[in-house]
């Protein structure tokens, strides 16, 4: 059973040690990283993906219940407990949808046959383009591409550590994926540029020049201002879609529900 | 550790010069030209562990391309790696044969390039092929992973040149094709042989 992970410091770009102690993550916090392009957030969420045992280029370390991971748990993708979302919005194998998630599912060792279809249900959710299980992954836009590595982190992967990079890209909907991941239980941690999803976490990692600068504490403010920023959200998200319908704007459509 | 590089390839290569200027370590390579690069190892393996020790060298590397894929250049000793990029395609490791179910490690490189899912696709594909194969999944651009390599090769064991076998198995020695036969038809050819419609003798081989 997972209960936590512990992230030890490393180097940053230039090879000077990181300035902070260790950074704890439980079961069931949610977590963003943020910073600028460049700062070292995939590279940090990659050492948690590869339990980093001083092996990657940040040096860091990464323990599991307090505790050094078994190899096995390292290089055995069915007993490995994180799922990553990275930002490839492309797939090379020369597989359908079906043979893809069946393969993987091997892999991670899941004997239920219908995940396959679930799956590609869960994902068809997450975007407008339709997934067809005869489909050539290698034929799937950014989106679908997207939308499927999630549903199958989700379903197949179902690991108790779900690292996302930048799922704000690439034209999925991103709500109905933070609605299903958050409250699971699991570790969620968010790579991200989007202000809604940094607010809407209780933890927050910032990066700079490849290290870790600073860890704040979700405050109440916050989650205010969260709110609201999903508010315009919305908002924008009617008014794109009035604008596609080839409507005007009104003072109607403008305004909008701040909390304080 | 003072490391000697040899590189076998058929008809160019550069990475000779390339690991030499990088890295400053003693290189060489032989064309194998005609003959097939698996053949040509055998041939100078010998001189070439003689040549790297009369250099003092901790650690020999010999990279083939290894091309037919028939057969695969591993020995008896040391140990053989064989090197997949993960975007090489995923029914590689079942179509490379010997030289993936015969490797004791394989390193897939470039992980950066490809979705955690696929990354274990291509995995699961490899396992089915050797389950007990090494694997690492390595990113060398920020050296991910290649610890663990580095770790393996340190402590192997030092081989014994007196006692240096292939591991797997050569091919039939009687190809009318590989002795310079160039016409066209089964009629021509005794050994291996085969027509559009299937085998004419079982085993595709005739003339025993």
């Amino acid at each position: 059973m997972l209960q936590n992970i512990t992230i030890f410091p490393g180097v940053d770009k230039g090879g000077r040690q990181e300035n902070f102690d260790y950074i704890t993550l439980k079961a069931g916090e949610t977590v963003s990283i943020v910073g600028p392009t460049g700062s070292g957030k995939t590279a940090l969420i990659t050492d948690v993906e590869l339990l980093a045992q001083g092996d990657t280029a940040t040096r860091r370390r990464v323990l599991v219940n307090g505790e050094l991971p078994p190899d096995e748990i390292r290089y055995n993708p069915a007993l490995k407990p994180i799922v990553m979302i990275t930002q490839n919005t492309k797939c090379f194998a020369d597989l359908s949808v079906e043979e893809f998630l069946q393969i993987h599912a091997r892999a991670r060792k899941i004997d239920d046959r219908q995940v396959i279809r679930a799956t590609i249900d869960l994902a068809n959710k997450f975007t407008g383009e339709k997934i067809k299980d005869d489909y050539k992954v290698t034929i799937l836009s950014g989106g679908q591409t997207r939308s499927l590595l999630i549903a199958d982190a989700i379903l197949i992967g179902a690991a108790p550590i779900i690292l996302m990079d930048e799922i704000e890209n690439a034209g999925i909907f991103r709500q109905e994926v933070i609605n299903l991941i958050q409250n699971t239980g699991k570790i969620v941690v968010f790579v991200t540029h989007d202000p809604v999803i940094a607010l809407l976490t209780e933890t927050r990692v910032i990066m700079e020049n490849g290290a870790v600068k600073k860890v704040l504490r979700q405050n109440e403010l916050e989650i205010t201002a969260a709110k609201n920023l999903l508010e315009i959200d919305k908002k924008i998200g009617v008014i794109r879609e009035e604008l596609r319908a080839g409507k005007a704007i009104t003072n109607e459509l403008m305004a909008v529900n701040f909390a304080s | 550790m003072r490391i000697a590089f040899l590189k076998i390839d058929v008809v160019k290569a550069f990475e000779d010069l390339e690991l030499n200027k990088e890295f400053g370590i003693l290189t060489r390579k032989v064309y194998s030209g005609d003959l097939c690069p698996d053949h040509a190892e055998v041939m100078i393996l010998g001189d070439t562990v003689d040549w790297a020790e009369n250099n003092a060298a901790d650690l020999l590397i010999v990279e083939s391309a290894g091309l037919c894929l028939r057969c695969s250049p591993y020995l008896n000793q040391g140990l053989g790696i064989i090197v997949l990029s993960s975007i090489s395609g995923i029914h590689t490791p079942e179509k490379m044969g010997a030289m993936v179910s015969l490797a004791d490690v394989a390193v897939i490189t470039k992980i950066d390039l490809v979705s955690q899912a696929e990354r274990e696709v291509l995995i699961q594909k490899i396992k089915e092929v050797h389950p007990n194969i090494a694997l690492m999944e390595t990113n060398a651009l920020q050296g991910n992973s290649l610890n663990r390599l580095y770790d393996l090769i340190k402590n192997s064991a030092a081989i014994d040149k007196s006692n240096l076998f292939l591991k797997g198995n050569p091919p039939l020695g009687t190809c009318t094709i590989c002795v310079g036969k160039k016409e066209i038809g089964w009629q021509h050819h005794f050994g291996v042989i085969q027509k559009l419609d299937g085998p004419i003798a079982e085993y595709l081989y005739r003339g025993e």
